[in-house]
């Protein structure tokens, strides 16, 4: 069988390389130079899948990546294992090993195959209407539709290989490396562009490369060989760089375009260790010449969708390129010139053509008086009707079609084939084009669009611009460059350009039947199963947008985005709605052409890449002290440090009692710090602050809340006064580049007048916290020529100090309520201090502590959290911070919004402590607080910001926001939770210590 | 992606920059006399215009300065880029 349909010597196949593979377990033979699909067919193997919803049996249709039912998947079971690949585009190797996808036991015997008789039941929508109701059942069904669902299966293990991204400049971009690719390369490199050339197959010259007729001829050489010189020629130049395997899947606006470059897969898996798969180059191009060809339509009619039946240009290749015989008993069917080729190039590699069925009746090319020469049989004006065998075409009907072309008339003949090559002409590929932005136009004489007005500085050329034939081709393309790149001349001018191919065309959106529609299965997208009766059923329920249709019958929405029918579906509606087709427009083309895989996409960011973190000087001895860590902004903050078994609870209730007992010691170095200087710094601060900050005294801190413009609070930190026009401002860890962001915003759009200089210096400092009420003792230890008496140090006060030679500042401030020292210090000294403050703490069993540790603290203090008890809809009023707001103050940000009508309501939800009736009981955080439970809908009064068990306090504490709140001072509230109340009392969010006696002390 | 021509530092990628929103609202000088539909039409009343634009841009990744761009929203087309306080270009 393989001897039979390997025909005549193709120089594209290398038969001195055998290379072996399995399909579906089965051992198979192919050459090198075959992709899966040609060296399947050169088996005789047409069926290698299934259908997405009829699970019908389908087979190869193309020979590119429009290919919408040979898709495969790749080394089952396997780590590298791939879905969806296009059996069309993978280069067979050694070791191959594919497999049919959804079809269970087999391609050969699959149980969905039942779906196909049960096709009258499964109309477009049907999932829609059938599982509406009842809603509850939703659950039950969605397991099956999801098991039922997809298509190939997606790799379980991490992917092996290796990716990267890599960014390309240069003058002019060519996508497509046809015959106009090929041109416009020459002619912008060799004028000093620098060029890059890009194509998605492995070799150069597109479908012309392998056009051996004497019908096609440039300058009386034959199209193939003139081609070839000047591929020799271009691969010659300096400046030009070509880059095949490259299917370029975006093209964004400014010539920004996403291209993927594939390295690794036509290779045999043992030679691809340590090479890089894929790479996503990122391409900006001054300009862009698009020459992305075309894609041959197929023809809808009944059971058109057999294996064994593709387009006429895919048995071509398969001829000419790969030297395979896609049958033996071979019939065409056509409403176009490009069959005759097809038929000439069978003929020449001896090939057996039965018949050609053409949709137009008069016609007369040379193509058609060499296929009559050659004894061809042509039925002209007719049409298929139908066609029979389950797992590979064995016979079609065919009938003549009515003058109008709406109806058949006349008897029907049977025609015995075991292949059939359809061509309904050809689609421009404008995918790129529109996805730039460019709008299309309809081109009424031969039905299709094409491009009109561009969004960039790039053009289409060849047949993606619509000219199909090569003498339009060859004449067009020197002058469309010449003015596109301002040239001259070019090497192209006065082609001689010999051309047999003629442009009649007989356009049928939905080729007539016999039979009533409902009784037929014309497959428009055959990737989904979506009929031609699908989309009229559709119309008829009232869809009318084009958009809208697809997403109700699924047409296009497959992994081939539809290449083949879509401009059939079009067709489709707009003749039964009797709208034109260049009013109705196209579904929007959207990125990627074709699959990419996630590797390609996330390129080097994987694993600790992903996402890098951020990590403090004292990191190092965080982990080997066994921290658990919490993501807080980028940073990597320790969370708690369990001892010997302990869960997160026992720890931080252990660490909370130590710092609040004796002494804790807190990485506070991911708090965000910003350097201000000039001599407008203290206006600065009053403008960007709630409170007054004139008088701060040098050396003094204060705490300050920051607003946004709209009243709602924004950030808060302490900010030290180092000098007369010398501060430095803390921020929350995860608000710094914002705040920073922000700052600079106000200084060079409003007051553009200040001298004010900010620098961010988060990362230049190590800050080591130590509280508790041994904190003194230990931080005069490593600080010790400093005098920390209350008088000469007292609370929110810092100093310049030296710890050995090395300047640090300590700063005299507490987020827990307890007295607490700030040792800020050049970072890379960060560890070494944190280490002393252990060492000299270890005989007041100085406790590291974490986050979790820390939010307790400075709950049971009734401190805030900026996003945690705060969300963007509070004020500093709504929480009970009056006393930080300044009256005085002429204006700063968020001033006015104070008084707005609506933040002045005194129902708004405000901060309030909430203490449980059970002590023990701790509230989720989160959970909703409301008054009367019983009341009908319950009324949602406001929900718990943040909640602990207080060892301290021996009770649990919460805070809440509350509506009204700040009045409810001792009422009692209720948090309903999933199966049961709580009883909470509505409190003084300030826990523990009112007075300050233990910051003071 | 769009390239944005930063009046500091010449063509870069519009993933270095940041939109800052609409150009040309100053913020009141004495926000306190304003009504609260005056302070409000200055807090949350922007332009959502298919066309040419003025909107505030900073390179986040590069010089950190602000700037004016006068963009078409419909096409991304950038017309003209100019610094803080300088005037917008006028018949666009």
């Amino acid at each position: 069988m393989t001897k039979k349909l390997r025909v005549k010597t193709s120089k594209f196949i290398d038969e001195t390389y055998k290379i072996s593979f399995k399909f579906n377990g089965k051992t198979y033979y192919g050459y090198k130079g075959d992709t899966l699909a040609s060296a399947l067919l050169a088996n005789n193997v047409h069926l290698v899948g299934r259908s997405f919803k009829y699970h019908r049996p389908r087979g190869i249709m193309t020979a590119g990546s429009e290919e919408p039912n040979a898709i495969v998947q790749l080394h089952k079971n396997t780590s590298r294992t791939e879905p969806n690949v296009r059996a069309t585009e993978i280069e067979i190797y050694e070791g191959l090993e594919a497999s049919s996808q959804n079809c269970w036991p087999s391609v050969n015997f699959d149980i969905g195959g039942i779906n196909n008789f049960l096709s009258p039941l499964l109309p477009a929508g049907f999932y829609y209407k059938t599982f509406m109701w009842p809603a509850s059942f939703w659950e039950k069904y969605e397991y099956f539709i999801r098991k039922s669902a997809g298509l190939g299966k997606s790799p379980t293990e991490p992917d092996p290989d290796i990716y990267e991204h890599k960014y390309i400049h240069c003058d002019v971009l060519i996508v497509g490396a046809g015959i106009s690719g090929i041109m416009a390369a020459k002619i912008a490199a060799k004028n000093g562009f620098k060029t890059l050339l890009v194509d998605e197959k492995s070799y150069l010259g597109g479908s012309t490369i392998y056009q051996n007729s004497e019908h096609f001829k440039i300058n009386n050489q034959i199209s193939s060989s003139w081609l070839d010189k000047e591929i020799s020629e271009i691969k010659k130049i300096k400046n030009l760089k070509i880059k095949t395997r490259t299917s370029v899947a975006a093209y964004h606006g400014y010539n920004f375009l996403l291209a993927r470059e594939n390295l690794t897969d036509h290779l045999p898996l043992e030679q691809r260790k340590n090479k890089i798969r894929q790479r996503l180059l990122k391409i900006r191009a001054k300009k862009v010449i698009t020459a992305t060809g075309s894609l041959e339509r197929p023809l809808i009619f009944d059971n058109n969708d057999r294996p064994g039946i593709l387009l006429s240009s895919a048995v071509e290749k398969y001829a000419n390129f790969f030297g395979v015989a896609c049958g033996e008993k071979n019939v065409l069917f056509t409403n176009n010139d490009s069959a005759y080729e097809t038929a000439i190039s069978l003929f020449q590699k001896g090939i057996n053509i039965e018949t050609i069925i053409d949709n137009r009746e008069e016609i007369d090319s040379r193509l058609i008086k060499e296929a009559e020469k050659n004894n061809i049989k042509i039925y002209k004006g007719y049409t298929v009707v139908d066609t029979s065998g389950y797992k590979r075409i064995n016979k079609i009907s065919i009938m003549q079609l009515s003058k109008d072309g709406q109806k058949v008339v006349g008897s029907k003949i049977s025609i015995t084939c075991d292949c059939l090559g359809v061509s309904g002409g050809w689609t421009p590929a404008v995918h790129l084009f529109t996805q730039s932005g460019g709008k299309l136009k309809f081109r009424d004489e031969d039905q299709v669009f094409i491009p009109n007005i561009y969004s960039s500085d790039q053009i289409s050329i060849g047949s993606c611009n619509g000219d199909f034939t090569l003498d339009e081709i060859l004449l067009n393309i020197p002058n469309t460059l010449k003015e596109f790149l301002d040239l001259k001349k070019t090497d192209y001018e006065n082609l001689e350009v010999k051309s047999s191919f003629n442009k009649s065309k007989r356009n049928i959106w939905l080729l007539p039947s016999d039979k009533l529609v409902g009784k037929t299965k014309p497959f428009v997208d055959y990737q989904n199963d979506a009929t031609a009766k699908d989309i009229k059923l559709a119309l008829r329920e009232g869809f009318r947008s084009i958009e809208h249709v697809k997403r109700y019958t699924t047409t296009g929405m497959g992994t081939d985005q539809g290449k083949l029918g879509n401009m059939h579906a079009l067709g489709i509606i707009s003749e039964t709605a009797g709208s034109k087709m260049g009013e109705l427009g196209t579904t929007t083309f959207r990125p990627p052409y074709t699959p990419l895989t996630f590797g390609t996409i996330v390129g080097r960011n994987v694993g600790e890449y992903f996402d890098v973190f951020r990590k403090t000087p004292i990191h190092d001895w965080h982990v080997k002290n066994k921290a658990e860590f919490e993501n807080v902004g980028q940073w990597k903050r320790a969370w708690y440090y369990p001892k010997d078994g302990e869960n997160m609870h026992d720890a931080v209730q252990r660490e909370s009692k130590a710092a609040r007992d004796s002494a804790g010691i807190l990485d506070a170095s991911t708090l965000g710090k910003i350097d201000i200087q000039g001599s407008d710094a203290s206006e600065f601060l009053n403008r960007v602050y709630t409170n007054a900050w004139s008088k701060l005294a040098i050396g003094k801190c204060r705490y300050g809340l920051m607003l946004n413009e709209d009243g709602m609070v924004y950030d808060d930190g302490v900010t030290t006064r180092l000098g007369e026009n010398h501060y430095i401002m803390t921020t929350t860890t995860g608000g710094a580049a914002t705040v920073l962001g922000k700052l600079e915003d106000y200084l060079q759009t409003e007051w553009p007048e200040l001298d004010v200089y900010l620098t961010s210096v988060t990362d230049h400092y190590a800050t080591v916290s130590v509280c508790g009420p041994n904190s003194k003792k230990i931080v005069s230890q490593i600080v010790p020529d400093l005098d920390f008496s209350d008088e000469n140090f007292p609370h929110m006060s810092f100093k310049n100090a030296k710890i050995g030679k090395i300047k640090c500042r300590v700063m005299r401030i507490s987020f827990t309520g307890e007295q607490s020292y700030e040792i800020n210090i050049q970072a890379n000294y960060g560890k070494s201090v944190w280490e002393k403050c252990m060492e000299a703490g270890k005989e007041f069993n100085i406790t590291p502590y974490g986050t979790e540790t820390m939010h307790l603290l400075r709950a049971e203090k009734g401190f805030i959290i900026v996003g945690q008890d705060t969300d963007a809809t509070m004020t500093p009023i709504d929480l009970q911070m009056d006393w930080i707001v300044s009256k005085k103050k002429f204006d700063f940000i968020g001033k006015r919004s104070l008084y707005r009508s609506d933040t002045i309501r005194e129902d708004r939800k405000q901060l309030v402590g909430l203490l449980t009736e059970n002590p023990d009981e701790v509230l989720e955080e989160g959970a909703q607080i409301v008054a009367d439970i019983k009341k009908s809908p319950v009324e949602m009064l406001g929900h718990v910001t943040s909640s602990y068990y207080s060892p301290n306090l021996k009770k649990s504490i919460a805070l809440g926001v509350v509506r009204g709140g700040k009045k409810m001072m001792g009422q009692k509230l209720i948090i309903p939770m999933e199966n049961k109340e709580i009883n909470v009392t509505v409190a003084d969010p300030v826990f523990l210590d009112r007075e300050n006696k233990k910051l003071n002390a | 992606m769009f390239v944005i021509n930063c009046p500091y530092c010449g063509e870069r990628e519009q993933s270095e920059f940041k939109a800052g929103g609409e150009a040309h609202i100053v913020r009141p000088k004495q926000p306190t006399e304003l009504s609260d539909d005056q302070w409000a039409e200055y807090l949350f009343m922007r332009k959502n215009i298919k066309g040419i634009q003025f909107e505030r841009w900073v390179h986040t990744h590069g010089c950190r300065k602000w700037f004016n761009v006068v963009r078409d929203t419909s096409n991304d087309e950038i017309t003209a880029v100019y610094k803080m306080g300088e005037k917008p270009p006028t018949n666009k």
